[in-house]
């Protein structure tokens, strides 16, 4: 490096105000793909709530519900206990390598077409293409002076926004509360102050994200493009630039004049097509970047433009590292590497913690049975000198069924027992009633006669058998003794 | 490549972007100087004026003798106060129902033996295991009300009784009364009819005796002075107190010293009246408690 190089500053400026971006309205198959994403996205955001799901009188009839008060997710057929918690664990880490393996495929998949960043930023860049025009248009609006009809526009565009982004924060709430008796209390001002002010963080964060930070989200504060970036391979389709094909860059004129003089020149005829219509601003012809989040919309507007030279289009589209590099040096491009070791390793991941998943939903215990052990005092000697132990039970009703549940032991002959408050049957099994989905303690007391009641201890078993569904639980213990 | 003036680098600038860097270098990677965006220097500048408001709203600055206590006066000790007001105000409305409730209604009600068991059990914590101990399991001298021998009755009623008026405790006119006489201190009975009895009671309850022991005159000692009390089969008699001398339970020790010295010098238990200190529906939320323990007749 130049070591008299001159600068200004030393260091440079500390900060850097950040350059407004006019993305281009643009037309294709991207765009296309873009706004049925969207469509579908935001239709599923904003309308899940409202889908039913009936679960019987006792519990809520809302497919998808996060129901704090009651401390139960539910989820169309599944319904998560807050021990159940794990399940979210799992989600995450699926979560996690879906998006690598996304990314071993084809880039920044999440980025351009998924993440609601993207989807709500590309919504409120059309609401803003709608009021104040295309890309020329609102560079010349913004360079103008304040007019009466400058001020009805942007007026006009940031009312929309903020409408947009209340009914954001709006359908945030209701997958909190039952949805439409949430929303009569909303417009009818009943509702908890709790759901308001989240309706007003949601509207303030959408309005504040998607509308004016946009990119600089993407750029500055997340961290996913750094993750990628150390994550992507030569063999992941990113969206990409030919070099091979496009250089040197040369207008349509430029070229016919190169041509003739038997020179090189390019496909790229330096349109800027691929700046304009970018949302994060940014020249693909850079190559991979930070900035890019792969959403395509270059593609579509360089097809156009090769469409109307007559040239093939692809002159940006998804491409390989490799098949670059290997068509710049007069190579073959290599076939497209679907399956290699880490594509493999992600999907078996995936299987496997999907599968673990799966098998625990599958197998997963509607009757369940926790048994603490009375510590004071660890046993009682009787009047006629037999040892009796307490125990709490806690049983656990996954169903939304009252159920009717008989106590049994496995404990050493003679020994008899007794739940506190419980109906006794003629072959002494207590049955005790557990309420639909919800837990019951009991207190168990159980009698061993002596000699069977030997110290210091032995293992008894507890076992608690549904009447109605034929499910069983049980868990083994000890019994204390002298 | 070491720097003498970590502080100051050469203007360096990368080869592909033709961006500044920072000059520091890890493994052959350059650092690029780019600079931070603007909005972020801002959303710093939000967060000193987020201070100051919350200087303004919240109690902050400390005074020489007090502190600024903020436009809404907030305290977080006057909302605990608060917040405990409206348990108590709830803890009241849940202790209606017992107040009007019989100990069996209670008992047999889902409901209200739940608020029952966990008030008693938080009264029980605070008064009487000081006595009776963690959970009730009781200790030399102060029984266990976790087994199913009862001085003074283990039924809902009885249990009531016994915590309402307490047990010789003189300022209550309704207390329960038993006392056993110092047989052997007062001079009633010699070392050897002591020993006698005690070796026939030890029979009665199929403990060990003494070898050679003389049952005949133990139990002539035990008709004359301790059946009036204990009973002729030394089953007890819960209107005085008097334990079962044939079970497996022994208040004050089981050894053949323990008993002698109960014989000698006599045995007593102290109880306070609880109905000066607990209020009525304390007492019965106690009484369904200590009946829950295990040991409930």
């Amino acid at each position: 490096m130049s070591s008299n190089a001159v600068i200004p500053d030393e260091d440079g400026p500390l900060f850097a105000a950040a350059k407004k971006v006019y993305p281009q309205r643009v037309k294709g198959r991207f765009r296309r793909i873009k706004w049925a994403l969207l469509a579908f996205c935001l239709g599923v955001y904003y309308f899940l709530p409202f889908v039913r799901w009936d679960r019987g009188p006792a519990l809520p009839d809302q497919a998808v519900l996060v129901d704090f008060e009651r401390r139960r997710f539910y989820f169309f057929f599944i319904e998560l206990w807050p021990q159940e918690v794990y399940y979210l664990t799992g989600l995450l880490i699926l979560a996690a390598i879906v998006l690598f393996l996304m990314n071993a495929i084809a880039g920044r998949i999440w980025c351009g077409y998924l993440c609601p960043q993207t989807v709500w930023t590309d919504l409120f860049f059309a609401v803003e293409r709608l009021i104040e025009g295309d890309r020329r248009d609102r560079i010349r609006l913004d360079s103008q002076g304040w007019s009466a009809s400058k001020i009805g526009l942007k007026a006009t565009k940031h009312f929309v926004w903020l409408m947009i982004a209340w009914w954001t924060g709006g359908a945030w709430v209701l997958y909190f509360s039952d949805a439409p008796t949430l929303v009569k209390d909303l417009a009818t001002f009943q509702a908890p102050f709790s759901a308001y002010l989240w309706i007003g963080i949601l509207t303030a964060t959408t309005y504040v994200f998607a509308g004016h930070m946009r990119e600089q989200v993407c750029l500055y504060m997340c961290p996913w493009p750094r993750i990628q970036a150390a994550l992507t391979d030569s063999d992941a389709l990113n969206v990409t630039y030919k070099f091979d094909r496009g250089e040197p860059r040369a207008s349509v004129k430029q070229a016919a004049q190169l041509k003739a003089a038997g020179q090189p020149a390019g496909d790229c005829v330096e349109c800027k097509q691929c700046i304009a219509v970018c949302p994060t601003g940014i020249d693909i012809r850079e190559g991979t970047q930070l900035g890019c989040i792969q959403c395509g919309l270059c593609i579509d507007a360089c097809d156009d433009v090769m469409g109307k030279l007559g040239r093939p289009t692809g002159l940006i589209g998804y491409d390989t590292l490799k098949a670059v590099e290997a068509r710049a040096c007069g190579t073959p491009p290599p076939a497209l590497r679907l399956i290699r070791p880490r594509t493999m390793l992600y999907a078996a991941i995936i299987a496997f913690v999907g599968g673990a998943m799966l098998y625990q939903l599958a197998t997963r215990a509607f009757l369940g049975m926790s048994v603490v052990h009375e510590r004071t005092p660890l046993f009682t000697t009787l009047k006629d000198g037999s040892i009796r132990n307490a125990y709490t039970l806690r049983i656990a009703n996954k169903r939304s069924e009252e159920r009717p549940v008989a106590i049994t032991l496995d404990a050493p002959m003679g020994t008899t027992w007794e739940v506190v408050g419980a109906q006794q049957t003629a072959d002494w099994r207590p049955i005790v009633v557990i309420p639909p989905d919800s837990t019951l303690d009991v207190r168990l007391f159980v009698t061993m006669p002596q000699p069977q009641a030997r110290g210091p201890s032995q293992m008894i078993q507890i076992k608690a058998a549904d009447l109605s569904f034929g499910e069983n639980a049980s868990v083994k213990d000890n019994f204390f003794a002298p | 490549m070491t720097n003498p003036n970590p502080t100051a680098h050469e203007p360096d600038f990368d080869a592909v972007t033709g961006q500044s860097t920072t000059g520091h270098s890890w493994d052959g990677i350059r650092e690029l100087n780019t600079p931070l965006p603007r909005w972020w220097l801002w959303t710093f500048y939000v967060t000193i004026l987020w201070s100051i408001g919350y200087w303004l709203v919240y109690p902050a600055w400390p005074l020489i003798s007090s502190h600024t206590t903020g436009f809404f006066g907030y305290s977080s000790r006057a909302e605990l106060t608060q917040e405990m007001q409206a348990l108590e105000q709830r803890r009241d409305i849940q202790a209606a129902g017992l107040k009007t409730a019989s100990l069996e209604e209670i008992k047999s009600s889902p409901d209200l033996s739940r608020v029952a068991l966990a008030r008693g059990k938080a009264s029980f914590a605070e008064n009487c295991v000081g006595c009776h101990g963690q959970g009730g399991t009781g200790a030399p001298s102060y029984p266990n009300l976790t087994d199913d021998d009862w001085v003074w009755g283990g039924s809902l009623k009885d249990i009531q009784t016994t915590i309402q008026n307490g047990i010789r405790w003189t300022q209550n006119a309704d207390t329960r009364m038993g006392e056993m006489l110092a047989f052997g201190r007062q001079g009633m009975l010699k070392k050897d009819e002591i020993e006698q009895v005690v070796d026939f009671v030890r029979s009665l309850a199929k403990l060990d005796t003494a070898k050679g022991a003389n049952l005949a005159a133990g139990k002539t000692v035990y008709d004359a002075n301790c059946a009036a009390c204990h009973g002729e089969a030394g089953k007890g008699n819960r209107e005085v107190g008097a334990p079962d001398l044939t079970d497996a339970i022994w208040l004050y020790g089981s050894s053949r010293e323990a008993m002698i010295e109960s014989v000698h010098n006599g045995r007593a238990g102290i109880m306070p009246a609880w109905a000066s200190r607990l209020d009525p529906v304390t007492i019965k939320a106690l009484t369904v408690y200590v009946h829950s323990l295990g040991g409930g007749q």
